[in-house]
């Protein structure tokens, strides 16, 4: 399906490669993005891809709005034509779910969530079909996420993930936003899972020790760049106990912690096979076999 | 030499142009607020256009000054006071050491710009002195300044005092505020109706106003056309599938009040947008006070380009008028 064109007033051309969120529309998001790093078009300032869509931010004192819109265009060709495959990085990232703090703001929040008398893990588990919040937390660290856009705010991740559409967890924002959350909290909105710590409406399901945005650039993993995560990434979670909780946090500030990390090569048309063994395999290669 | 905060005003930050290149990891450009008048007030006291100032909302701060310095306020109308005494805005003027640089209230506009000879030389992150409070970084410690702060000032030079922008070249918005629109995006998500009664409608700024975004009120509701969410896309008529929002977009939660976000956006969400105001009006957002009437104009991409033009026309007049 070709793509829709338009303009966010003089100085940026929005992409929309679907209006529905889907693993080909996140890749062909990414690699039109990569495509239009790659061809370093004069006058480009900024180019942010998206779930499903991208934003090129362009000077049109240097580049007429009508050419750029051409040179993506042609990018976009270009980008249906090559192979769907993506080098990348597969990253485990330890989640405490049903942890104390986020339970405790959940709490304090109910008035405002559409199910007052339960837990949002309880919410969730029902609402998508599952029979306990254990198989729920299952699925939601079982299959991989890609890592589909970073923003709203420094560093954060939005994740989608890497299952069949039926498999898809969904679930609606809060009714109104709580005014809390706590830091580093794993949340859910939508078909979209992310790691954040402001204020907002997302389903809040556990907490990680590590943090993913550092402008200090203490923190061991991150003296390189201050932002962790990279569109393309892709996460898998590590459903973590109090103890290791407390263990990796003490990690954390001794500047001991490291995520494990492994360079990846991803093949959309393998994936789409066997998502299942696909899957398989990434972990597997995350833990080094 | 650095100057003493004695008393930070409402939100005082240090500002330059901005950090370009990071909004793909939800790091804004950031920067004044009013490009334009940053600009005139670093060229006022002989700094590079591109210097670090302080970008001070409705309320000016209270500054005790180390060592002589010259200093301009551009932007808003809130006179500067040095000792007591009133200086004139747009205009460069000394500062003796041990002198106190104070605001009276604000009579129009929002933000002034201060620019000190040497520019305000904190520590330069990614790229740019700006301060990003929501990611705690750059500026001072990443964060607005507060009394008891000592600002480091750089090496400047003080031989343009009484140098002044001519009135012509001074930008304000006008009251009411026209703002121009070019629409888009998924601007066809509004019923025809919807689409009219947007341009048609007297709003008001919001008391919600800041550095990343300005809310406003008072026009018609608007509605969507009808249709099945797309899967990702949430719920609510407004929401679509979270992407990417260029600065100066307009979104409209629930189709009731419309943000224009700015210099701080969040670089995405779930929101539709309908539109965004075109860069040659950008600067003026930031001098409205909440409920300033204001109408949004709508224009297309030749127009836009044009006013552009205009823009860059005054621009190399005030470099020429101040060279």
């Amino acid at each position: 399906m070709p793509a829709r064109y338009t303009f966010g007033g003089d100085e940026h051309l929005f992409v929309e490669c679907s209006d529905e969120m889907s693993l080909d529309a996140f890749f062909k998001s990414l690699s039109m993005a990569t495509g239009i790093k790659d061809s370093a078009i004069k006058g480009v300032t900024e180019i942010c891809p998206a779930n499903a869509s991208l934003q090129v931010k362009f000077n049109p004192d240097i580049i007429k709005p009508d050419d750029i819109l051409k040179e993506v265009q042609a990018i976009e060709g270009a980008a249906e034509k090559a192979e769907p495959v993506l080098t990348t990085r597969i990253v485990e990232i330890p989640v405490y779910y049903n942890d104390p703090w986020t339970h405790e703001t959940l709490m304090r929040f109910r008035e405002r969530h559409q199910d007052p008398t339960g837990t949002d893990l309880e919410y969730a588990a029902r609402i998508n079909d599952f029979s306990s919040v254990d198989d729920f937390i299952a699925a939601h660290a079982g299959a991989p996420w890609f890592v589909s856009m970073v923003g709203f705010v420094s560093g954060l991740p939005f994740m989608y993930q890497m299952v069949e559409r039926q498999r898809q967890i969904e679930v609606p924002k809060y009714l109104r936003p709580r005014t809390d959350t706590p830091r580093l909290t794993v949340g859910y909105g939508g078909c979209f899972s992310c790691i954040y710590s402001v204020p907002g409406g997302y389903q809040m399901f556990g907490i990680t020790p590590m943090p993913i945005f550092d402008p200090t650039q203490q923190t061991s993993y991150l003296k390189d760049f201050m932002v962790f995560f990279r569109p393309g990434d892709i996460v898998k979670f590590k459903p973590i106990d109090r103890d290791q909780y407390d263990a990796a946090v003490e990690e954390v500030d001794k500047g001991l912690f490291s995520p494990p990390i492994r360079e990846v090569k991803f093949d959309l048309r393998e994936f789409s096979k066997d998502i299942d063994g696909y899957n398989a395999n990434l972990e597997g290669m995350l833990n080094g076999h | 030499m650095a100057i003493k905060v004695l008393h930070y005003g409402l939100a005082t930050t240090v500002q330059d142009l901005g950090r370009p290149g990071y909004f793909h990891l939800g790091i804004p450009i950031g920067g004044a607020m009013d490009r334009y008048a940053m600009r005139a007030a670093n060229l006022l006291v002989g700094n590079d256009e591109g210097a670090a100032g302080l970008e001070a909302v409705f309320m000016g701060p209270k500054l005790e000054f180390t060592e002589d310095a010259l200093v301009a306020v551009t932007g808003a109308d809130m006179p500067a006071k040095v000792d007591g005494e009133e200086k004139p805005g747009w205009t460069a003027f000394k500062v003796k050491a041990g002198q106190v640089l104070a605001f009276d209230f604000l009579k129009s506009g929002a933000r002034i710009c201060i620019a000190v000879s040497g520019g305000i030389v904190v520590p330069v992150a990614l790229g740019s002195r700006s301060t990003y409070p929501i990611g705690a970084l750059g500026g001072f410690e990443g964060r607005a300044i507060a009394a008891g702060d000592e600002l480091p000032v750089g090496e400047g030079n003080l031989a343009s005092e009484g140098k002044s922008v001519p009135e012509e070249l001074r930008r304000m918005p006008s009251n009411p505020c026209e703002l121009r629109v070019l629409p888009g995006l998924y601007w066809d998500r509004l019923t025809d109706a919807a689409k009219e009664s947007f341009f048609a409608d007297e709003w008001k700024v919001a008391p919600e106003a800041d550095r990343m975004g300005y809310r406003f009120k008072g026009g018609r509701h608007l509605d969507f056309v009808e249709r099945e969410q797309p899967f990702g896309a949430g719920s609510d008529p407004s929401n679509i599938v979270d992407s990417c929002y260029p600065y100066g977009s307009i979104q409209v939660p629930g189709g009731t009040e419309p943000i224009i976000l700015h210099r701080d956006a969040v670089s995405g969400g779930g929101y539709f947008m309908l539109g965004t105001v075109i860069s040659a009006d950008m600067d003026l957002i930031g001098q409205l006070q909440p409920h300033t009437p204001t109408r949004f104009v709508k224009v297309d991409m030749d127009e836009a380009l044009a006013a552009r033009a205009e823009r860059a026309k005054m621009l190399a007049a005030l470099r020429e008028s101040l060279g």
